[in-house]
């Protein structure tokens, strides 16, 4: 892998806007994000030029603070650029062209609902399931809900309360909860950050047969390079705040891949490339 | 015995404690009728007269509850309008407080001159009074929704009503039913008031009529119907609130199905 030679990449918001040539989920054209204005304005995001095909995966690395959770934000019409574009699906992120599933960096559960009402929320709100939710709900759906919180280790927890969870099982619920409705775009913000090694090599396996199953496209943010090199297809490397991209690979290992890997030889040699990469930009 | 048994132990012996003090001091200090009657003397004349005063009492709670309902109907819809809008909430929220701190007793001479006496004044008083409350917090709980919260349903797709509806009420019903507590007590005031002033039926006209026949007794006799009147309504809205709003104290009765 030949990193070195990308990371003097052309400055992105010198690339014109284009339109589409392909079919793309997301396609982030010199995006940049300033909060506030005047005086105080902070700059989040550089203007950043991202794209990711259909059913890609990719993940995204940096330091912190570097606008992870923005791009993603961008990405899920929660904050509208400041300048440039952000498609998804080919449409303006508004639009909401694709189905989004989004695990948030802090598992924001309702606090009123149980485990498995926070989990079966997306069923209720996204089309086409919403339709038949009233009918549905006390068969069919909750099967589901069950069978998926079963998959993370929390079958039994379904009626428990968020408050009566620990961080790493409200951690599991997010993700449940994104991946409930069966997105065709998945925006997962350190989705395993607060897990020990073990669950999270587990969640892992399961993030991809659930990947290679439906081929949903997945934007990953993470701080574990091990991590993004095990799921991803691709690692964007970001730079230190204002950030933006430095760094765009393709992880060439065929999947499924199996958890041995992360400790071979190639794969470590992969990792460490990526740290030396950001040990550089945090400077 | 439990704590919670022996708090309720504690307490009711307090309030016997209280009347057993009263009745003592009376016959120690030998106080007149006509000032303070003894307690015993009290109950006997609530037991002799309950079944004229029972017609009474059911119109008291009818035009107190009435008033709640018709209170509760405005400040929910006039909560949602002002807490839904940042600039309404920014707008309206002085104009707000500066209305709930009227003392709104000043309007029953007001309602008896456009209604005349009786039920009406009463119910309009229960309803003007029991609003502000519930309009203040319902916008207020609104208006502090955690964008977080609101975000999860954005991501979705989802509506402004389906936030509003899923994220929005939900998150605002332990202010709510904290409001409604307060509520039902100012709408219970507000009635009795009113038929003070103006009626011919109802606990406040009862008291007002002994008091200038000099039935002291029968005053007092109303004074406990009104005291337990008042704790039976606001007990039964602070059931509700823990049944339904568990979540916010973290109740875990409620949590296991
Ligand atoms: N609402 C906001 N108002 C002002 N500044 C903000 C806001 N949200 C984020 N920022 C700033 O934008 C920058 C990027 O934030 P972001 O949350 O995207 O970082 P991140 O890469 O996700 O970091 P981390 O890895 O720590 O989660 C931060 O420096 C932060 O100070
Ligand atoms: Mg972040």
């Amino acid at each position: 892998m030949d990193m070195k030679n990308n990371i003097i990449a052309e400055p992105d918001a010198v690339r014109k806007p284009t339109t589409l040539p392909r079919r793309s989920a997301v396609d982030l054209q010199a995006a940049s994000v300033v909060f506030g204005s005047g005086e105080k304005a902070v700059t989040a995001l550089s203007p950043t030029t991202l794209r990711l095909d259909a059913g890609d995966f990719v993940a995204l690395v940096g330091p912190s603070g570097c606008g992870k959770s923005t791009i993603l934000r961008l990405v899920s019409n929660l904050i509208a650029p400041s300048s440039g574009v952000v498609l998804v699906g080919g449409r303006e992120a508004k639009v909401k062209a694709l189905r989004i599933g989004m695990a948030f960096q802090n598992p924001t559960m309702l606090p009123w609902l149980t485990i498995e009402q926070n989990v079966m929320m997306p069923l209720k709100i996204v089309p086409p399931f919403k339709h038949s939710f009233r009918q549905d709900r006390k068969g069919a759906f909750r099967d589901r809900v069950h069978a998926l919180l079963a998959q993370v280790g929390l079958a039994g927890f379904a009626n428990h309360f968020p408050w009566q969870l620990s961080g790493g099982m409200l951690q599991r619920s997010n993700l449940c909860r994104a991946l409930i409705h069966e997105p065709d775009l998945l925006l997962l913000d350190e989705p395993f950050g607060a897990l020990d090694q073990f669950t999270r090599e587990e969640l892992w396996q399961i993030l991809q047969d659930l990947y290679l199953d439906r081929k949903p496209t997945v934007l990953l943010v993470t701080h574990d390079l091990r991590e993004a090199g095990f799921l991803a297809k691709r690692i964007c490397v970001m730079s230190a705040r204002p950030g933006r991209i430095i760094s765009d690979e393709a992880v060439n290992i065929p999947q499924p891949r199996d958890i041995g890997m992360i400790y071979s030889p190639e794969f470590v040699e992969m990792t460490q490339g990526l740290r030396e990469l950001i040990a550089q930009v945090r400077k | 015995m439990t704590e919670a048994r022996r708090i309720k132990f504690m307490s009711f012996s307090l309030i016997f404690g209280f009347f057993l003090m009263w009745e003592v001091l009376c016959i120690v200090l030998n106080v007149s009728d006509l000032v303070l009657p003894r307690p015993t003397e009290i109950i006997a004349t609530l037991w002799v007269k309950f079944p004229i005063l029972w017609p009474h009492i059911l119109q008291t709670l009818y035009s107190t509850l009435i008033g709640f309902v018709l209170g509760v109907g405005i400040g929910v819809t006039l909560g949602v309008l002002v807490g839904t809008s940042r600039v309404a909430y920014a707008v309206a929220y002085p104009l707000l407080v500066g209305f709930s701190s009227i003392p709104k007793v000043a309007v029953v001479p007001i309602f008896v001159l456009w209604f005349g006496s009786g039920t009406t004044p009463a119910i309009l008083t229960a309803m003007v009074i029991c609003v502000f409350p519930i309009v203040v917090n319902i916008a207020t709980g609104l208006a502090t929704t955690e964008p977080d919260l609101e975000d999860v349903l954005k991501t979705l797709g989802a509506s402004k009503s389906e936030i509003l509806w899923n994220v929005g009420l939900p998150r605002t019903m332990p202010y709510f039913f904290a409001s409604l507590k307060v509520a039902i007590t100012l709408s219970f005031v507000g009635a009795v008031l009113s038929e003070t002033v103006a009626s011919n039926r109802g606990i406040g006209n009862v008291m007002m009529t002994a008091s200038s026949n000099f039935q002291v007794s029968l005053v007092f006799a109303g004074l406990i119907i009104l005291a337990v009147l008042g704790v039976v309504l606001y007990s039964f809205f602070s059931f509700l609130e823990r049944r339904v709003t568990g979540w916010a104290t973290r109740d875990t009765d409620i949590a296991i199905t």
